[in-house]
């Protein structure tokens, strides 16, 4: 009798220290949502071309691992806007203009890396460190709307992601410095301005991608160690709680947004100011009117990582990996377009996982106790402490 | 053998974690009123949502006049004749009366709308039992009590003979909870039986004929109320003897801690002033309670003293300093504390953990960060010091997540805070609203020990028993103003009822004398 009881307890702290931390369970569900993403890019693949399918999907799940630098080197940018996506949606705001900061981000690096002749060895720093603040500025506009007015920032943002790609594209069309207009492209950037190459042989993969790995540890640091971060989530989770106890919540909104923007900036600087592998050239940009796909990207890299600066660092890897493979799945046949199907479907199951894996774990728990319960009308008064401890949890699902 | 309209026999409800109703068996006589009695999480609500067809019960069976009957959903409840009036009602705010009761079983011929045919009914029904409704005004417009009256009819314009009403009183002002009462007197002699959940023991004492006793999802046993005393309910229902006054010495009024001058407060709602020119003081080691009915404007008058919202007029100073406008964090740190109306809004981050929670008022505070960093271990020693003096019981104590924290142990969560926080003055917007008898004790005794250490304690109540037996002086507010100071120890209960409903009023430049 005693036994059973104490093992009875064991077995219930396990189940609660499994399903009750969040980690773990945004963890889990991410990883659900890969997998069933991947199925069901199986399935798509088969349909499109039954005989290559094997082919084609092995190299979208490993195909990454042959080039591993340009994962990662794919990875800066939309890592960038993943955590500003992220970081603003933890405080509850829904920053969907990283596409227009990352635009004005890039071109504020390009700017500097034209106009302004500098020494090469803060060349390149002082046009990451400007790409920032575009981003910065870009941000600040619908946080002061947001904070000011209370205009909704996606609207703002959505608007400032139009205003920020056309205004970029008018100025950089307009420099005979900056454009050719016989190949529709920008020049190509002096070196002295290229982020040093990490020297990874047939990429382009440089030192971005660990500034924006540091950058995402220094953001969790600030999310879970800092007053800011504290004020930051709680104003996230609720905002009338968060003014009750006197929190300036429109200043946050504002400092959330200038941090956010600076990060999708970063993100846009990074990705132009890459070092080319063929000597004397270097990333160009397109000012054909389309709104940066990185920056949307941003949005997906945020659900998959669940807003987690660490959670994004790796979902931003993940998603660069299949994008990698997918265009090598090309090889065998298949269009990228495939390749994008399949990640959207990875991010509708990370939306549709969460509410899986928490079924799934109340499925389980209900199991448990149940056999539970019909051990307890056996054992009477011997569990009635534990159970009181329980029913104070369950309280308000009772009532 | 008895005749028992419905029995509901061993049924047995399982939520995740908790069983809701353990082996539970009620009896419903023909043409009774029959109370349902319990603490907060006794599995109540629980056990009338499987008897409305919300839950499916894992075990046990019911049976209508003996005959066992399997109920899915509300739909089914109604065609077995049962209806029920919900704590929260279920109105469309922007439907008018009569739209409201038929809604679901609208009369129609080839889908066009028959209301001629449904107003007539609803008169009828509204006339025979004394439910005085218009039938054309908008939900939005008419006040709780006649919304509740609404969610009465559309039970009897079902034909249901089992009426189950879930905390009726609650909402209601002593006036209309009298003739609320009238009214279920009414339908139990007509024949109707009548289910009513309550956890107030006078209204049992007055008009039920039996009451079943719940506690943490276990049935405690069934009595009759002629043959037992609210003692022993209570005991009970709380397993242990309870108090129901509040024991308190005389008090003595020293300094003036608030002052209220002339304030008005606009309203969200409509274009005039919720709040008319208020004005009263709050002395040290004195409970001033401001009573009226929920709507009356307490809301916006606490949201402009604690800083929430903007004053139109008037001032406000603490402690002789003007804070009118000052920023919240200022008033908190000048000394007031405030325990919000609305634990879940305002009170409390509920994604948060316990110990986080517990330092809302003071993460800034140099004890509790340094260089903008959090001192965790400070926080958590903090914690668990305030766990263990306010007696806050959790699942895994200061990491649990306050959401997952039973409503009481939520509350006594935010009055440690508060409490334990430097305060000259203690605003307390309806703190025991949602508890259950052990819990209100609790409050009582925390906010009369706030007075005794000569604190100003502001407490809004719409509890007439906790204005009655906790306040040293009653401010009543009607639309607004404030329209009568009494004191409790003179006043009755009648009285103060009819201040609240705006019977009564006293001259209001008396009171700015006398405050």
């Amino acid at each position: 009798m005693q036994d059973k009881n104490s093992s009875y307890n064991k077995n219930r702290f396990d189940l609660k220290s499994i399903t009750h931390t969040s980690g773990f369970s945004s963890f889990t569900s991410a990883l659900m949502a890969i997998f069933l993403g991947l199925i069901f890019g199986f399935i798509v693949m088969l349909v499109a071309m039954p005989e290559n399918s094997l082919a084609g999907f092995q190299y979208v799940v490993f195909g990454g691992l042959n080039r591993i630098g340009d994962v990662f080197y794919f990875a800066t940018p939309i890592l960038m806007t993943g955590l500003a996506v992220g970081f603003a949606f933890k405080m509850g705001l829904f920053n969907i203009g990283a596409s227009g900061q990352y635009t004005m981000g890039m071109f504020f690096a390009i700017y500097v890396g034209f106009m302004w002749d500098l020494p090469s060895n803060i060349h390149w720093i002082v046009a990451i460190l400007a790409g920032m603040l575009g981003g910065m500025i870009w941000g600040f506009i619908p946080g002061i709307f947001k904070a000011i007015l209370n205009v909704n920032e996606v609207i703002t943002s959505i608007m400032f992601n139009y205003i920020g790609m056309y205004l970029v594209d008018m100025i950089i069309q307009g420099s005979s410095v900056m454009y050719i207009s016989t190949k529709t492209r920008t020049n190509y950037l002096p070196a002295s301005v290229q982020i040093p190459s990490l020297g990874i042989s047939g990429s382009n993969v440089n030192f971005g991608i660990i500034f924006a790995i540091v950058i995402g540890i220094i953001l969790y640091i600030v999310l879970q160690k800092t007053t800011f971060g504290y004020e930051l989530k709680a104003t996230g989770f609720n905002k009338h709680a968060s003014e009750y106890a006197g929190m300036k919540g429109k200043t946050n909104i504002i400092i959330t947004m200038i941090i956010a923007g600076g990060l999708a900036g970063l993100g846009g600087a990074f990705a132009i100011l890459a070092p080319s592998a063929i000597a004397g050239s270097s990333m160009t940009y397109e000012p054909i009117n389309i709104i940066a796909a990185n920056g949307f990207n941003g949005i997906a890299v945020a659900l998959l990582g669940n807003s987690h600066p660490i959670g994004i660092i790796f979902s931003s890897v993940f998603i660069s990996h299949i994008q990698r493979g997918g265009t090598l799945a090309s090889l065998v046949g298949y269009k990228p377009e495939i390749i994008d199907v399949v990640i959207a479907v990875i991010i509708y199951f990370s939306a549709f996982a969460m509410i899986m894996n928490s079924a799934l774990a109340r499925f389980i728990k209900k199991r448990v106790d149940k056999k539970h319960a019909a051990m307890e009308t056996k054992e009477g008064e011997a569990v009635q402490s534990d159970l009181d401890e329980v029913s104070d949890n369950g309280r308000e699902e009772a009532e | 053998m008895e005749n028992y309209i419905v029995e509901m026999l061993n049924i047995t409800k399982i939520f995740p974690g908790i069983i809701a109703n353990d082996d539970i068996t009620l009896k419903l006589k023909k043409g009774e009123i029959h109370a349902l009695l319990g603490e907060n999480g006794a599995g109540k609500s629980t056990l009338m949502s499987v008897l409305f067809g919300l839950y499916q019960p894992e075990k046990g069976e019911i049976r209508k006049n003996g005959e066992i009957v399997k109920i899915n959903n509300p739909n089914d409840a109604n065609a077995l004749g049962i209806g029920m009036v919900h704590q929260h009602f279920k109105l469309v705010e922007i439907f008018t009366v009569l739209e409201n009761i038929i809604l679901g079983v609208e009369p129609n011929k080839m889908g066009f709308l028959q209301k001629k045919e449904a107003r007539e009914k609803v008169v009828e029904l509204s006339e025979r039992y004394g439910l005085m409704v218009n039938p054309d005004a908008l939900i939005e417009e008419i006040t709780v009590g006649m919304q509740q009256r609404v969610e009465i009819l559309k039970m009897l314009y079902r034909d249901n003979e089992i009426l189950i009403f879930d905390e009726p009183t609650a909402v209601l002002t002593p006036q209309e909870i009298k003739e609320l009462l009238q009214i279920m007197k009414g339908f139990a002699k007509e024949g109707k039986s009548i289910l009513f959940i309550t956890h107030k023991l006078n209204e049992i004492m007055e008009v039920a004929d039996r009451c079943t006793v719940l506690r943490k999802g276990k049935y405690i046993g069934t009595v009759d109320v002629k043959d037992t005393t609210k003692e022993e309910l209570s005991k009970m229902m709380v397993g242990r003897d309870i108090s129901f006054s509040v024991d308190k010495e005389e008090n003595k009024p020293g300094e003036i801690v608030l002052s209220v001058k002339n304030l008005s407060v606009a309203s969200k709602i409509h274009k005039n002033n919720a709040v008319k020119n208020v004005s009263f003081h709050v002395r040290r080691g004195e409970i001033v309670c401001l009573a009226g009915i929920d709507g009356n404007g307490q809301t916006e008058f606490v949201n402009a003293l604690t800083g929430l919202d903007k004053v139109s007029s008037g001032s406000i100073a603490l402690c002789g300093k003007d804070i009118t406008k000052a920023p919240i964090r200022q008033r908190s740190v000048m000394g007031m504390s405030h325990i919000p109306e609305d634990r879940h809004k305002h009170g409390l981050v509920l994604d948060y953990k316990l110990e986080e929670n517990l330092v809302l008022q003071r993460y800034w505070q140099p004890e509790f960060q340094k260089g903008g960093f959090i001192k965790f271990d400070a926080v958590r020693k903090y914690a668990e010091n305030l766990i263990e003096n306010y007696d806050i019981r959790s699942g895994q104590g200061p990491i649990t997540l306050a959401r997952s924290m039973s409503g009481g142990n939520q509350q006594k969560a935010i009055i440690a805070r508060e409490i334990d926080k430097e305060h000259e003055l203690l605003v307390a917007v309806q703190p025991t609203r949602g508890l259950d008898v052990g819990a209100i004790e609790y409050v009582h005794k925390q906010l009369v020990a706030r007075r005794d250490a000569g604190k100003a304690v502001f407490l809004v109540s719409l509890e007439l028993e906790e204005v009655m037996n906790v306040s040293d002086r009653i401010l009543v507010m009607y639309e607004g103003e404030i329209v009568g100071e009494l004191d409790p120890k003179t006043t009755t209960v009648q009285e103060l009822g009819l201040y609240m409903s705006g019977a009564k009023r006293d001259m209001v430049k008396e009171i700015n004398d006398a405050g």
